[in-house]
């Protein structure tokens, strides 16, 4: 048995312990402890479907031993996670029902994205109640608040359109006390596709030569808008979430392959490229939208 | 901008044209298979273009085509690319299926980056009625060619010699940018001895 210990914090930031300690694994049935897990986001829940869903292709599903934190198992239970995991781990441990643990302040609980029909879905879905809470909890004006919206059926289409498989969406509002002394919205989508590098090769891959690599696939993206379809049209959606992103001083990242991509704050010491990270397969997307500081236009 | 003198505009009726109203709220709804209350996603946005494409192509007369946006929540870019877009490069190709010209209303605050965002990616431009605004020329043109298009808005008809009453540049230059804004199809031109332009809000108000 390989036993992959969970970090405490299940979030963007721990995720690379995670990937790393999977790339790590020896042979045999992998079993995630997940008993001293005391805080998880939207991120960090994709992250460990992800990572359950690698660890079983083409061998035994792994095991997954839950937080005993009930606090952690609660909220796990509200975002819908024991759903989704059932499918890709045998569970072990305490789990609750989504009504144990008082009402429900999910904004957008874990959600499959299989086609455009589910991008739909989440804007469905999600419209009002982001339109609430960011109007009222954030303070974000109201035209501003309907671009939630725009981002989230932005990067889920990114899945549809460019990964070649499923992924997963979710969302949640957070009070940043001690980090940066605002409230948030923590925005994950995951998927296990070819990633950025595997989508853009064949368009692009021979105009880069020796260079073509994840970090300069991200780049090519993120900052330049490129994409595999020729249709100068396409490869707005995740420019346009960088520069609305940037204009609320918000983060956001993108790991594919052994690269992580990020447009980074300055409340926060992220560095903008990452490289030679432990490979993992897809496309791992988190925003953080802080609340508006005040005195902000 | 100069005053408008006294006199100006053309005494010849506008040209001709029919004006038709795409609800794209409701219009997605008949276009898609599923009932959407967003226009999110390239899928929608393109099977709302073929819709309106499909109904500009049965009216078989030179059109106003009116997008009204006042029911639409969601617009997104994917959506906005495909719908907005590419249907304006559609109708600005020489080979063109129709004759339309479109223009925007209910344009609200929530849908205006969306729109000008895939107007500038592709060097298009549109008419809109923006809330708050009132019509205005959205897409990223030159000083000049706003300039003159309002000065077409005011005039509602104009020759070069008509707008450089109230713009003050060489006449060549006014006529230059006359031509691109008929070539953006925001203003429409008409061949006679002199060309003339008329603004599309006129054509919709004589519609």
């Amino acid at each position: 048995m390989n036993v992959i210990h969970l970090p405490g914090s299940l979030e963007e930031r721990t995720f690379d312990q995670l990937v790393q300690a999977l790339a790590g694994r020896g042979e045999g049935r992998a079993l995630f402890d997940a008993r001293r897990v005391h805080w998880v986001d939207p991120y960090g829940m994709l992250a460990l479907l992800a990572v359950g869903e690698v660890a079983g292709r083409g061998g035994e599903r792994p095991l997954l031993q839950l937080p005993e934190s009930a606090e952690v198992t609660s909220y796990l239970a509200r975002m819908g996670f024991f759903e989704h995991a059932a499918e890709l781990f045998e569970l072990h441990g305490p789990r609750r029902r989504a009504g144990e643990g008082g009402h429900s302040d999910v904004l957008l609980e874990i959600t499959p994205v299989r086609s455009h029909a589910d991008v739909h879905a989440v804007v469905d879905r999600v419209n009002e109640r982001a339109q609430a809470i960011l109007t009222r909890q954030l303070d974000y004006p109201s035209r501003e608040a309907f671009q939630f919206s725009v981002i989230l059926s932005e990067v889920c289409q990114n899945i549809v359109e460019h990964s070649g498989a499923h992924g997963w969406v979710a969302t949640q509002t957070y009070n940043w006390a001690r980090r940066l002394g605002r409230k948030v919205v923590v925005i994950a989508v995951m998927d296990l596709g070819v990633g950025f590098r595997g989508s853009l090769s064949g368009e692009h891959a021979a105009r880069y030569g020796d260079r073509w690599s994840d970090a300069v696939a991200l780049e090519a993206a993120f900052i330049h808008g490129l994409t595999r379809f020729r249709d100068p049209g396409r490869g707005q959606g995740l420019q346009q979430i960088r520069k609305l992103v940037g204009r609320w001083g918000g983060k956001v990242s993108i790991r594919s392959g052994t690269a992580r991509i990020a447009q980074v704050p300055d409340w926060d010491d992220a560095p903008p490229m990452e490289e030679r990270l432990a490979p993992f397969p897809g496309a791992q997307i988190c925003i953080v939208l802080p609340a508006r500081a005040e005195g902000a236009a | 901008m100069r005053e408008l003198p006294a006199d100006a505009g053309r005494p010849m009726g506008p040209p001709r044209v029919v004006p038709y109203r795409f609800d794209l709220s409701a219009l997605v709804r008949r276009s898609v298979a599923s009932l959407y209350s967003h226009l999110v996603t390239r899928p929608t946005g393109q099977a709302l273009r073929y819709g309106i494409e499909r109904q500009i192509a049965d009216l078989g007369a030179p059109c106003l085509s009116v997008l009204d946006f006042s029911e639409v929540v969601v617009l997104d870019y994917s959506c906005a690319d495909e719908t907005v877009a590419k249907l304006i490069q559609r109708y600005r190709r020489e080979d063109r299926p129709a004759d339309a010209y479109l223009i925007a209303r209910g344009v609200g605050e929530r849908h205006r980056d969306m729109i000008e965002a895939v107007l500038a990616r592709h060097g298009l431009a549109l008419v809109a009625e923006v809330d708050g605004v009132g019509f205005t020329l959205l897409g990223e043109l030159p000083a000049l060619e706003r300039e003159v298009w309002a000065a077409v808005e005011r005039l509602a008809m104009a020759s070069a010699a008509d707008v450089a009453t109230l713009v003050d540049a060489p006449e060549d230059a006014l006529a230059a940018a006359l031509d691109s804004l008929a070539s953006h199809r925001v203003v429409l031109r008409r061949d006679e001895p002199v060309p003339v332009y008329c603004s599309l809000t006129s054509l919709l108000m004589a519609g």
